[in-house]
């Protein structure tokens, strides 16, 4: 992670105070006010004139029709958008899992658009963390063993596996749950699990695609007070959704609409924490 | 270090699904078993037919008289005109033969004191067992003088000795040859079975004359068979040549007829045998071969499959991190240890069937040499890695996005 999370975290801070609740600009520049509180001013990703077009036979399908995007060490970025719109398509190339069919993509100034399949492979391995909907865990393997997987990618020794991979799921708060399969864990506790496989390889980038569509309210907001600590120590996380329930815990919003990039606003972030405390009181008062 | 883990996470997954597993190995045990009885049996069959050449004394010709021809009438072979001794004689001269013998056979009664025993008895002279490499255990061999006077000598095979004399020593003992009565002088060594698996130790050798004229009261100038050997192996067709150009000039036989009598080679009747059993062996190779293929086959079927319904697992381990390289050798370590597993099973069921089919064919010697399990298990891996690669490489080169939507 970063060497400085203090930094990363002051950025965060800042944008609530900076940005009027509500207000909404383009932010195709850092300002400069902001770059002047970042002492490293490189993005930690930049998309520049990004498109995908998917050719299917004689047909040309346009996902992405020309993306400019900024992101920045330690925001919390939510990606919304009406399916179709792109926005999954622009999770795979931010994820390292596409390539686009033009444009620049610079993360920590690597320009990664046009890598091979096992250099992106190195950089989501080295950089990127991912939580899916489904969670993805690997069935009839341990939580311990789902949060190995990418050290043993990585290539790491056994021993410091084992100690890297408890860490993160101590991190979670399932350490006490190491050894139980993905059938033997709630969908919160799943979801917990994925993000402490996520975790385990300290990337500097969370993208999260759903990651509370298959939860209840209660336990989303759970997962999404997690996703907040985790970001308020510094981690950038992206997030894909279709709730704005869900899309108001994050400090920036994008909306993705028919491949261009619609709104790009920062805002107050609600506190998933204070939500769930919200949430306590009612369940007493009932 | 990759491998190990790939090993790990194969026989997991391998043993999650045991019957599925078992049932794909079964064509690479049934191949690999198969493959090993070949080699196996192959190899003591080539042993035995060897040892039998060696048994045989290498390098013998058998001349025989040809068929008579009157009238259209064919009289068999051996019905030509006979062998003459002189003939024996005339052939010793030929500059590729070492010995030349004549051979008489009959079979008869032999009676001691209060035992008998049927045993075929061959009249032939003192290089006999010279040419047949055959030694005297006991005692000696009759020599030229006693051949020349038909004296009534003889020397006994193991198995007749036994049976007669039972374990006391026949040297210098007496035996009846039907009503001539005769002096055992000498004790052969045993020389176990021959090429057609008879007992070569059950014979009773006396001289030619002796046979001839006091046992068979026949002319004593004729004899049924000469065996020739050459000088050396690679003489012997040379040895066969001048047999027959000699034998053709005695006989004076013009260039347009044909010989009067047959020259048989008894290697080459031992390698008809052979050929007989590598028939046999390549027919068993080729189940072998096909049981390879088919249940190599099997293993890239059920790869294919077990691709399939992982491919969401696919798409996780790539959007991790994982490269091409790490899917194709989970896979691939997988399909071979599937085929090794089966290969190993292979091994031991081959070697047991091996030692049983050796049992019903009469003790033929198997060796269970480390190359064969080597090959066995050689084998076995170029199937896993041969018929493995396919699928392997199409679970390495999906995608990761339609990997990770796969239902």
């Amino acid at each position: 992670m970063t060497s400085r999370p203090w930094v990363a975290w002051g950025v965060c801070r800042l944008n609530f105070f900076v940005v009027e609740p509500g207000a909404s600009h383009k932010v195709t520049l850092p300002l400069p006010h902001m770059t002047d509180a970042v002492e490293n001013s490189q993005p930690l990703l930049r998309l520049s004139k990004i498109t995908k077009v998917y050719t299917r036979g004689d047909l040309a399908v346009p996902a992405l029709r020309g993306i400019d995007l900024f992101i920045e060490q330690g925001e919390f970025v939510a990606v919304m958008g009406p399916s179709g719109s792109g926005k999954s398509t622009l999770m795979n190339l931010i994820g390292c899992l596409d390539r686009p069919t033009s444009g620049a993509y610079f993360l920590e100034g690597q320009d990664v658009a046009q890598l091979s399949r096992d250099e992106l492979a190195g950089v989501r391995l080295r950089t990127l963390g991912f939580v899916f909907q489904g969670f993805n865990l690997l069935s009839r393997t341990t939580a311990l063993e789902n949060v190995e997987l990418p050290l043993l990618y990585a290539g790491m020794k056994s021993v410091e596996r084992a100690e890297r991979a408890k860490e993160a799921l101590r991190r979670v708060g399932l350490d006490a749950r190491a050894g139980h399969t993905p059938n033997q864990l709630s969908g919160g506790q799943q979801q917990r699990v994925a993000i402490a496989r996520a975790l385990v390889t300290r990337p500097k980038l969370l993208l999260a695609d759903e990651p509370t569509g298959n939860l209840d309210s209660r336990t989303s907001i759970e997962v999404m007070a997690l996703l907040q600590e985790l970001n308020a120590e510094g981690l950038t996380v992206l997030l894909v959704t279709h709730e704005p329930d869900i899309a108001s815990y994050a400090g920036r919003l994008l909306l993705v609409k028919d491949g261009r990039l619609r709104t790009d606003e920062k805002r107050a972030a609600m506190s998933a924490k204070q939500a769930l405390s919200e949430w306590r009181d009612e369940e007493t008062l009932q | 270090m990759m491998v190990m883990m790939a090993l790990r996470l194969a026989l997991r997954s391998l043993l999650r699904n045991r019957m599925r597993s078992a049932l794909t190995a079964l064509g690479v045990i049934i191949g690999v078993a198969a493959l090993l009885v070949t080699v196996v049996l192959g190899e003591g069959t080539r042993k035995m037919v060897a040892a039998q050449i060696a048994s045989m004394g290498s390098a013998i010709l058998m001349i025989v008289p040809g068929a008579s021809a009157q009238g259209g009438f064919m009289g068999g072979t051996g019905s030509g005109r006979p062998l003459q001794r002189d003939d024996v004689e005339a052939i010793l001269q030929a500059r590729s033969v070492r010995y030349a013998v004549p051979v008489d056979r009959t079979v008869a009664q032999v009676v001691s004191s209060n035992l008998n025993w049927q045993t075929p008895i061959i009249g032939t002279t003192t290089d006999y067992l010279a040419l047949r490499d055959w030694p005297v255990a006991r005692g000696r061999f009759f020599n030229a003088a006693e051949n020349d006077t038909a004296a009534k000598v003889c020397v006994l095979g193991r198995t007749v000795a036994q049976n007669i004399f039972g374990e006391s020593d026949p040297v210098g003992q007496q035996l009846r040859v039907k009503q001539m009565p005769c002096e055992v002088i000498g004790l052969l060594a045993a020389k176990g079975q021959s090429a057609m698996g008879s007992d070569q130790d059950d014979v009773l050798i006396m001289p030619s004359l002796t046979l001839r004229t006091r046992v068979l009261n026949q002319n004593r100038q004729y004899v049924s068979t000469i065996m020739v050997s050459a000088t050396s192996e690679d003489d012997l067709a040379a040895a066969e040549s001048e047999v027959v150009s000699i034998l053709r000039q005695r006989h004076k036989l013009t260039d347009d007829q044909e010989n009067d009598f047959t020259v048989r080679n008894l290697a080459e009747l031992v390698q008809t045998q052979q050929k007989i059993v590598e028939t046999q062996t390549g027919m068993l190779r080729n189940v072998a071969a096909v049981s390879l293929l088919v249940g190599g086959i099997g293993i890239m079927n059920i790869m294919l499959v077990s691709v399939t319904e992982r491919t969401r697992e696919i798409g996780i381990r790539l959007a991790i991190g994982a490269r091409e390289k790490d899917i194709l050798l989970q896979f691939l370590v997988e399909a071979v240890v599937l085929s090794v597993m089966g290969g190993l099973l292979g091994i031991g069921l081959g070697m047991l069937a091996a030692t049983l089919f050796a049992k019903l064919g009469g003790g033929m010697p198997v060796d269970f040499s480390a190359f064969w399990m080597v090959l066995g298990f050689g084998v076995s891996v170029a199937i896993g890695v041969l018929f493995g690669f396919y699928p392997a490489r199409k679970a390495a080169r999906l995608d990761p996005i339609d990997a990770l939507r796969y239902e």
